[in-house]
């Protein structure tokens, strides 16, 4: 699929960056970015060899202790970073290995669809060999003959990076059999999905690698125990296993330490910000830091307009206030106020946006992305849709807004196949909770004084 | 009772034939899998990145080269968004609907595309040029309103930049 993939991006194209400079990030503090250069161009094996790449690798083969890496990793409590927050360590040394059991995969998802999330994409295009380097640590953990990066297809410049830094990887023994003269044999393929949000649902993403539809399956058995062709499989997500080169290499003590007193979550973190802002971007930040921060560094919001609401990590997380952007951004605080860290990412959305328009549109995209296996999501969502098209026509009817709540509870965790739904109710319910009175001005209104065009669900 | 008909039969493979150098790069993308079903998706956009889209006929030619039934192969083919199953323009447009350029622009961006080209999502310009169709969020949301064409990335884009944009492609 190579020679299908332009070489020279067109000047006007997008291109990832990140809005610290080199001076800013150091290799103690910026485990994440410190070796990303201020060009934005890759950091290939040369350089990144230059910049101490592959020393974890070098540490964890010669030590030859594939549990010890696990029990560095629960202790450091590195969360997984896709934005359920599950314990990678935890999951590792759930991974059936040992006797009869045969070797299994080890699974990057780098599946990046998650609604204002665009963090995946920087460390792929411009740091491939840190996330090579932590898949061969992963790999070593969990005894995964082979691994997969599952890249979603839209990602053409990842493509090109990954394959191109896997063949410096393999040209220099770190891949292939024996890495490093250590007897270990482990490589990667790059995986390109060919569309659908559900492919990042861990054994959706298992399915759709095995060439199925990306249908989630039901767990357990989990993918440790049986997943890709029944093999014991373990999926993180691409930040997740760029962060186990450094833990593995400076401990876990020192990990806890990068976030100080902000949280009892360890690390770093990739935050970003998007929306109306007027410097929207990434930057690598202690785990914990306040969105209050994170919105200064975006330059507050564009022309003037107040805030209104936020999501902190993606569509599927719940809406909060300006009074929460003085809580630190971790997985447990988040959960707390009622919505999710999720991949830490904020969306701001301005006061002259109509919430009853903003649910739709993302709802519209729940609804469009659901694989359709079971009736709560399937048929709920869509319906879900068309409510909130009436109340954004000023054309609900009395009861439309208790029936949002009903559906959205019946989306909930555990009545559904997989997370996708309850990913849907969360900011339906969050927006329901604190701006209720703009749907209860969606019943009734004379037509045409809401939000223009809306998109009939079904034609999308 | 009826004779069982070849299910290859009902959907036909008439005068459809794989293109040798596809072939060759299918049967290369088997080595990275334990089970030849699973190089089907990259079996299919092989197929598309010759003609364009999937015709019905590409199907059961897919599945007899992978080994697999052609059923198996039309579940996939008709799941992923990514996989046309009608003819496309030359060029197609993804537009990025999700939330941060719905926050930043999308609405005026989509109606410019609709204006200039003529045409709304799932069409294509009379002269064969332009596809448009609807993308989850492309991961530029820094560069939003965002939008792709072919294998593309603009951001951010707005309605007065299209024309150039679009020129670009003929």
């Amino acid at each position: 699929m190579s020679e299908s993939i332009p070489n020279q991006r067109r000047s006007v194209g997008y291109r990832s960056r990140l809005l610290q400079t080199e001076a800013e990030r150091r290799a103690d503090t910026h485990p994440l970015t410190w070796r990303l250069r201020d060009d934005g161009e890759a950091v290939w094996l040369d350089e990144y060899l230059r910049k101490d790449g592959y020393q974890s690798v070098r540490k964890a083969l010669s030590e030859g202790d594939p549990q010890a890496i696990i029990a560095t990793m629960k202790e450091a409590n590195v969360r997984g970073r896709g934005g359920a927050g599950f314990s990678a360590g935890l999951k590792w040394s759930l991974t059936l290995q040992g006797g009869d059991i045969p070797r299994g995969y080890l699974i990057c998802n780098a599946d990046e669809m998650e609604p204002g999330t665009f963090k995946d994409r920087l460390l792929m295009e411009q740091q491939p060999h840190l996330l090579i380097e932590g898949m061969i640590l992963g790999a070593f953990a969990n005894n995964s003959r082979y691994g997969y990066i599952f890249l979603r297809g839209e990602y053409v410049e990842a493509a090109r990076v990954l394959n191109r830094a896997i063949d410096e990887a393999r040209d220099a023994g770190w891949l292939g059999p024996d890495i490093n003269g250590s007897g270990f044999d482990f490589d990667i393929a790059v995986h390109t999905g060919a569309g659908r949000y559900i492919c990042g649902e861990e054994t959706a993403l298992i399915n759709s690698l095995e060439g199925k539809r990306a249908n989630p399956r039901g767990k357990p058995p989990f993918p440790g125990q049986s997943g890709a062709w029944g093999k014991p499989s373990v999926v993180n997500n691409v930040e997740t296993l760029c962060n186990v080169p450094a833990v593995i290499l400076n401990g876990a003590g020192w990990y806890q330490g990068l976030s100080g007193d902000r949280t009892d979550d360890g690390g770093s973190k990739l935050y970003g910000c998007s929306g109306p802002v007027d410097n929207p971007g990434l930057w690598e930040l202690p785990m914990g830091t306040t969105g209050m921060e994170i919105l200064d560094r975006a330059g507050g919001l564009r022309d003037n307009r107040q805030l209104k609401a936020w999501l902190p990590g993606g569509a599927s997380t719940g809406f909060l206030l300006p009074e929460h952007l003085e809580l630190p951004l971790d997985f447990d605080t988040m959960g707390k106020e009622g919505s999710r860290l999720g991949t830490g990412l904020l969306t701001v959305v301005p006061d002259d946006m109509s919430m009853v328009s903003l649910m739709r549109n993302l709802e519209q995209f729940f609804a469009r992305e659901s694989c359709g296996w079971c009736t709560p999501c399937r048929d709920g969502l869509p319906w879900v849709v068309k409510l909130l098209q009436s109340l954004e026509q000023g054309q609900g009817e009395p009861g439309d807004i208790e029936l949002l709540d009903k559906l959205a509870a019946d989306c909930g965790p555990g009545l559904t196949f997989c997370a996708h739904a309850p990913g849907a109710a969360m900011p339906l319910q969050t927006a329901l909770r604190h701006f209720r009175h703009e749907f209860e001005q969606g019943v009734g209104k004379p037509r045409g004084e809401a939000h223009q065009d809306p998109i009939p669900v079904g034609e999308v | 009772m009826a004779e069982p008909v070849a299910t290859s039969q009902i959907i036909g493979s008439d005068g459809f034939e794989l293109h040798p150098a596809d072939e060759t790069a299918i049967l290369r993308e088997l080595e990275h899998y334990e089970q030849p079903q699973a190089a089907c998706i990259e079996a299919l956009k092989i197929v598309q990145r010759r003609h364009g889209w999937v015709p019905d006929e590409a199907i059961p030619a897919v599945a007899r080269v992978l080994g697999i039934g052609p059923g198996a192969v039309e579940g996939v083919a008709t799941f992923y968004s990514l996989i046309f199953r009608q003819p496309v323009g030359r060029h197609v447009i993804l537009v990025c609907d999700s939330s941060s350029c719905f926050l930043t622009g999308f609405d005026e961006l989509k109606q410019a595309l609709v204006d200039q080209l003529g045409i709304d999502y799932g069409e294509t310009t009379n002269d064969s040029r332009f596809t448009l169709l609807p993308v989850c969020c492309l991961g530029a949301c820094d560069g939003a309103p965002a939008l792709m064409i072919d294998d593309d990335t603009y951001g951010p884009v707005t309605a007065d930049d299209l024309p150039g944009l679009l020129e670009g492609y003929p």
